[in-house]
């Protein structure tokens, strides 16, 4: 099975064709916003990151900016700078050239200020639009696409049936040879051995076991222990008996197949199947570390509604719960509330999401994308010095 | 099926099902499970959102939900029986008091 799609120079294969401005810092972002309203084509990363950090969060932003830049639905790069940061665009450029994209670096203290800056940043991505519009949709195997997952808002609709119906579609995706993303760790806890179990080897069993462990422990460190106390007296009066309910209602999304590996934030998870990536809960870092793992695409399931939506990877925001999708039409893609209306079945709203996953994919724009909205932002560990 | 499916099954390995509205005890219900249909006969209410054996469950065995335990029960539940925290402790819970 196939979607149309963009070929790219190192293989990979994109389903959006956008010229991608960077801000390398925080310093520089006015100017990348700037220089992307030349044409719908460009879009920036609205990056507040990149100076003031050290260690762990240095890289961590580096490794997300350099993903965003290698992500195939990305087909050329204006990094832009201030000059004096920390984190240099000349190491962001490094980072994506591998991929045989353009990328063209600006910095605001070299060429002189904000309007010179942003002048030559326009020529730059006018040409790079005028060459990605030579470029075609062709078909692509679906086992090609990175698919995250992710769970936002959610409510009792979500456990019963938005996730287990996205779930279906990863098992598909996943029997085509695609790749899923599973996602924030703090959802896992309760369920981390069912995980644990499904992986497969013992190894990557135990590093899911660590890293839920991990993450457990820097929320007791912060006054916060998420195992108990949970489920909430709320979740109980909803109809939730354990933990274990409340984590798999979550995981389920991202189906039944074996864990094949568990990967650090924004990592690419250069493997087939389903892999688990360690995100914070924070739905927008979670989406960003996706993204910058080389997602090509993004199923979100909702009870409650949310407008979220990424500058470069289609969001696909789904609902059980009628209420919700009615009084937010403008930001839900698909209702699967009957399942719950005993009118339909997860199977079948599971197939009714991949059809439109492969629509997206081939570029049937989103509700997210229609508003553009376009979300960023990078998981941090510490606070900037 | 005629009528509404009242109750939905996630995965087919599961032995509890869940209330799609508040039912009361006595009330009929059916549902599609591994491709034939399964009728219950409530013994207690089930509020909206809750669960009910779709088997008997004798006591100490896992409660299956999404294919998976999500507890084990702590007394014999039987077939169309509520399922909740008054009949079932979570696994992991269990452990941590040992």
């Amino acid at each position: 099975m196939n979607f149309q799609g963009y070929r790219r120079p190192d293989g990979k294969a994109g389903t959006r064709n956008y010229v991608l401005v960077i801000p390398s810092v925080g310093c520089s972002q006015a100017v990348a916003q700037e220089i992307a309203r030349v044409s719908k084509g460009v879009v920036y990363l609205p990056n507040v990151a990149g100076c003031g950090q050290l260690g762990e969060d240095r890289t961590l932003v580096k490794k997300t900016l350099i993903g965003f830049g290698t992500n195939p639905n990305v087909f050329s790069v204006l990094v832009v700078g201030l000059g004096c940061e920390e984190l240099t665009p000349n190491e962001i450029r490094k980072g994506i050239s591998p991929s045989g994209k353009r990328v063209e670096v600006l910095t605001i203290q070299d060429a002189g200020g904000t309007r010179k800056t942003a002048a030559l940043g326009k020529k730059i991505v006018k040409e790079m639009i005028q060459e990605a519009a030579k470029l075609s949709r062709e078909p692509i195997p679906v086992g090609e696409l990175i698919l995250g997952t992710e769970c936002g808002g959610s409510d009792y609709t979500s456990g019963l049936a938005s996730n287990p119906a996205v779930g279906t579609v990863c098992d598909m995706l996943v029997a085509e040879g695609g790749t899923v993303i599973l996602s924030e760790t703090p959802e896992l806890i309760g369920a981390e051995h069912l995980l644990a179990k499904r992986a497969r080897t013992p190894e990557v069993g135990q590093e899911v076991l660590t890293t839920v462990a991990r993450c457990e422990k820097r929320a007791v460190a912060a006054g916060q222990n998420i195992r108990e106390g949970n489920p909430a007296p709320g979740n109980i009066t909803g109809g939730i008996t354990t933990l274990e309910e409340k984590s798999l209602g979550c995981i389920y999304k991202a189906g039944t197949a074996p864990l094949e590996k568990v990967i650090t934030y924004a990592s690419h998870p250069e493997t087939k199947g389903l892999v688990y990536m360690d995100t914070p809960a924070h739905d927008i870092e979670q989406l960003t570390g996706m993204v910058a793992g080389g997602a090509q695409m993004v199923l979100f399931t909702t009870g409650r509604g949310t407008p979220l939506g990424s500058p470069i990877a289609p969001v696909v925001k789904i609902t059980a719960n009628r209420q919700t999708y009615l009084k937010m039409k403008d930001n839900l893609d698909i209702d699967v509330s009957k399942i719950l209306q005993g009118k339909g079945t997860i199977p079948e709203a599971g197939k009714r999401i991949f059809e439109e996953t492969i629509s997206v994919a081939s570029g049937k724009l989103t509700k997210s994308e229609k508003l553009r909205q376009r979300d960023f932002c990078i998981f941090k560990m510490n606070p900037d010095i | 099926m005629g009528t509404q499916t009242k109750i939905i099954v996630i995965n087919e390995r599961d032995n509890v099902a869940t209330a799609l509205e508040t039912l009361s005890a006595g009330a009929k219900v059916s549902v599609e499970v591994q491709g034939h249909i399964e009728r219950i006969t409530l013994l207690t209410d089930i509020p909206m959102g809750h669960k009910l054996a779709l088997r008997d469950i004798e006591k100490g065995k896992s409660v299956i939900k999404y294919g998976e335990p999500i507890g084990q029960s702590t007394s014999k539940i039987s077939r169309g029986e509520y399922v909740h925290v008054h009949n079932v402790i979570s696994h992991v819970l269990e452990q941590r008091s040992r």
